[in-house]
């Protein structure tokens, strides 16, 4: 069952597109990643399925109800933490959670108590005195006291330290146990390639890729790390191989998954030592999406003036 | 050592001006212009002596004692004692007001966003970010004070010499720095920006108020604050210059006493103790509506109170004002006879509309509010919940109107029981409640205006601001001015009925009512319709 979809979502501020088509789709009792580089349009993405702003064109719908219209109703089975939690420097943060969650509807006054203790808050300190973890660590507390289906967690550990990031990955696996749906987006991809079932990679506005992290590494092909007898001059001319590096005496390089058959044929002619083969880390996915489109993109633009 | 504590003042000063350069010239030009075409509208208003005089006769009583401080010169009214009588007290608040404005704006509020401490570090002294505002406070009054003295003199009017509108430029300047140096201290000593303002501003308005009672009573009490001060320089008649140097004394003094405390405490602290907070919140604080009045309440109650305290100052000016008027029997006489109403009477309606207008001031802060809390990116926690745009905005909507009835309320009770309390004739204090109430229409299209400004350009809703300083003014000096019928029609003000000398227009009243309730249905519209963020 499909709990929150987007498709061709397009948002201008001005003339400015800050998404550009972004289409995901978040499936019941999933954690979705949600990455990308530093302006490429993931707060703009979750801010429309929030309903606060509002789409140029497409369509965002959150349990098949569209996200701008029926904003209250969804409201009431989502929980949000954003990106940059600013509180009210005189409220404290005990006053806040309680506010929060009284604004969602329903009350766990237990499972707020249990969340305090655990992300080792301290409910009566007014706001303005939290540092920046303890300020996300309110709007945590508040989202998962709440007894909601869907999870919206933009950046929600960026000021955590990494107890509390293992106590928030905790409540991460909990909400997905109990069947809960959840969009998480970050920029800690160890945190991502942990939680997430899904990922989908958005840069500029538009989503580059999607899937799961056994698909996109299928897509990306296999790390291999090769030591020879003797040194192979030929390597990067041979097709399908890409990003040699000197590692430890030996050659780590990336294979494409059709070539893999190839370049192995090629590799064993000069004795192999050692070789190992590894998939590729969602960094290394993240790095060469990045880089690889990066320049492509560019050429794209300079090539359409 | 000690020099490291000022180290790159210069270069943070230009910073401040560049920040600046746009604001200080704005006000410093207003202030100029607005004194200049006040000086040459009484000069052409009040064109022979005995016009003059027969106004100086009128600023005897006390009230307008009370409102523009002790006359001087009355014998001989001339048109630039005229102007300074009547207008150096107003501008002087507002230049205060200024200074307040800038240096929190350069202090705490910079303190509060985090913009300091990324200038502590960089190789800046500790006291550089204060010191480089206070040096741009004297500037910018130093400035004003020559602006508007030289822009004085040039209309070349017989009666304001050179030395009287350096004067009065100065004594300007000199409150515009003085109240620059008491908000510093406040900077340093409260722990936000809101109570800073929230500080001096009380000073400010304080200020006028204990003047008021000093000038109509024992005038040591007016000698409690800077604004009672600079009056005395009795300008454009005998031009004294030390209420100035006294005044600019007390700034160099308060300043001095903001550095040292600016260096003794620690960024982003103050004070005054933060008391430690509610664990839980109060069933009150559950819903936008209670969130909305718990975000301002202190600020709320302080308003009452002044409220209050403007009420019942304008009360007891009341009674002062029957027994000068008891004085002059055959006046007296003359009046209750031809109008049919007594002095007192005739009076009130004029209060009235300065209150009601000063009234609107925590009205329309109740319901910009909701801007301001976008604007911080706190609604975003709002809107994200289950609560409709409706009723986020119902809630400040609904508040900002009790507000408006509640402040109205307190400034009829507390102006009707001391007046009453004050005079031999008695009125009826209903009296004054529909005399207070007749401009709930006004202020509820007030609040039309700026629902509608949040709901569709919610960039722009500082014109409402724009919008009640003009209505006070076209209220406060359309009467002194005789500014034509249709101007004062350009504010809601304007329209409503003057209780008690007039009787109720309700048709009118409807009417304002039923356009503040399009207003704001269209602001709820335009709401609904756009993106919450900044
Ligand atoms: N209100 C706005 N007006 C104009 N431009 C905006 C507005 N909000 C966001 N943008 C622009 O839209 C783009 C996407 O911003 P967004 O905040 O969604 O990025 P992000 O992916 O969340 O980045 P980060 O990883 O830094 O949080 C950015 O270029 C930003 O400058
Ligand atoms: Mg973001």
């Amino acid at each position: 069952m499909t709990v929150l979809k987007t498709e061709g979502l397009v948002k201008k501020f001005g003339s400015f597109p800050a998404l550009n088509g972004v289409d995901i789709e978040v499936e019941k009792g999933e954690v979705y990643g949600f990455i990308g580089p530093n302006g490429s349009g993931k707060s703009t993405t979750i801010r429309v399925l929030l309903g606060i702003l509002k789409a140029t064109e497409g369509q965002a719908t959150i349990f098949g109800m569209d996200a701008w219209k029926d904003a209250v109703k969804i409201h009431k089975r989502v929980a949000y933490v954003p990106g940059d939690v600013n509180l009210w420097p005189n409220l404290t943060g005990g006053e806040v959670i309680d506010l929060f969650v009284k604004l969602r509807g329903g009350t766990n006054k237990s499972r707020r108590e249990e969340l305090i203790r655990r992300f080792d808050l301290d409910p009566g300190k007014k706001c303005r005195t939290y540092s920046k973890g303890n300020r996300q660590k309110v709007a945590l507390v508040a989202a998962f006291s709440s007894d909601a289906d869907l999870y919206i967690l933009d950046e929600p550990t960026s000021g955590l330290d990494p107890l509390m990031e293992r106590v928030f990955q905790e409540c991460v696996m909990e909400a997905k146990a109990e069947g809960k749906s959840i969009l998480l987006s970050s920029h800690i991809l160890s945190e991502v390639e942990k939680l997430c079932d899904k990922v989908a990679i958005i840069r500029q506005g538009k989503i580059i890729e999607k899937g799961t992290l056994k698909e996109l590494r299928h897509l990306t092909g296999t790390i291999l790390l090769v030591e020879t007898k003797e040194p192979m001059p030929e390597l990067a001319t041979v097709k399908g191989v890409q990003g040699i590096e000197e590692k430890e005496g030996a050659l780590s390089f990336q294979v494409d998954q059709q070539e893999l058959d190839n370049v192995v044929r090629y590799v064993s002619q000069f004795g192999i030592v050692r070789m190992e083969s590894s998939p590729p880390t969602l960094e290394e996915l993240f790095m060469r999406h990045y880089e690889g489109t990066g320049t492509t993109e560019r050429a794209g633009v300079g090539g359409e003036v | 050592m000690a020099k490291h504590l000022y180290d790159e003042t210069g270069r943070l000063t230009r910073f401040v001006l560049r920040r600046d350069r746009i604001r200080i010239p704005l006000w410093i030009v207003s202030f100029a212009v607005v004194s200049a075409v006040v000086a040459v509208a009484f000069t052409d208003l009040y064109q022979s002596d005995q016009e003059r005089q027969a106004i100086a006769e009128t600023m005897r009583n006390p009230a307008m004692t009370a409102m523009v401080g002790p006359g001087y010169g009355l014998d001989n009214y001339t048109a630039g004692a005229m102007m300074a009588h009547q207008m150096l007290l107003m501008t002087a608040v507002v230049v205060g007001l200024m200074s307040i404005l800038l240096v929190t704006r350069h202090t705490r509020t910079d303190e509060e966003d985090g913009r300091i401490e990324m200038i502590r570090s960089l190789p800046v002294g500790r006291l550089s970010n204060l010191l480089s505002t206070l040096l741009v406070m004297a500037l910018v009054n130093v400035l004003l004070a020559v602006v508007v003295g030289f822009s004085l003199y040039a209309l070349n009017i017989e009666t304001m010499d050179l030395e009287g509108s350096l004067l009065y430029g100065a004594a300007l300047g000199a409150t515009g720095l003085v109240f620059a140096a008491i908000t510093a201290v406040f900077a340093q000593l409260s722990q936000n920006a809101r109570s800073t303002i929230g500080f001096a501003l009380g000073i400010l308005v304080l200020g006028y108020f204990v003047r008021a009672i000093g000038d109509i009573g024992n005038e040591a009490v007016a000698w409690l604050t800077p604004l009672g001060w600079i009056l005395r320089a009795e300008v454009y008649v005998n031009n004294y210059w030390w209420p100035v140097l006294v005044t600019v004394g007390a700034a160099i003094v308060l300043s001095v006493l903001a550095l040292y405390l600016n260096s003794i405490r620690d960024l982003g602290s103050g004070f005054f103790p933060a008391r430690p907070g509610r664990k839980v919140a109060s069933p009150l604080l559950q819903s936008p509506f209670g969130l909305a009045l718990r975000l301002q309440r202190t600020g709320l109650i302080a308003w009452a109170f002044g409220m209050l305290l403007l009420g019942a100052s304008y009360g007891s000016v009341l009674g002062e004002l029957e027994s000068f008027f008891g004085d002059i029997e055959l006046m007296q006489q003359l009046l209750v006879q031809t109008e049919g109403f007594s002095m007192t009477e005739q009076f009130i309606p004029m209060l009235m509309s300065v209150m009601s207008i000063i009234a609107s001031i925590p009205v329309l802060m109740t319901i910009l509010k909701l801007k301001t809390e976008e604007k911080n990116g706190r609604l975003e926690h709002i809107v994200g919940r289950a609560v409709s745009r409706n009723r986020l905005m119902g809630g400040y909507v609904v508040l900002s109107l009790l507000v408006s009835v509640v402040m109205l309320s307190l400034t009829a009770f507390s102006l009707g029981a001391t007046g009453n309390a004050t005079m031999e004739e008695q009125l009826p204090l209903g009296m004054f409640f529909t005399a207070s109430f007749a401009y709930l229409p006004a202020v509820w299209v007030m609040i039309g205006i700026a629902v509608l400004l949040i709901g569709w350009a919610k960039g722009l809703s500082g014109f409402i601001w724009l919008y009640l300083t003009f209505s006070f003014a076209v209220v406060y000096l359309g009467g002194l001015l005789q500014f034509p019928e249709w101007v004062q029609k350009l504010s809601p003000y304007g329209y409503v009925s003057r209780i008690p000398i007039e009787d109720m227009d309700y048709g009118t009243a409807a009417i304002l009512t039923g356009i503040a309730v399009l207003l704001i249905i269209a602001g709820f519209i335009g709401y609904n319709k756009r993106d919450i963020g900044n």
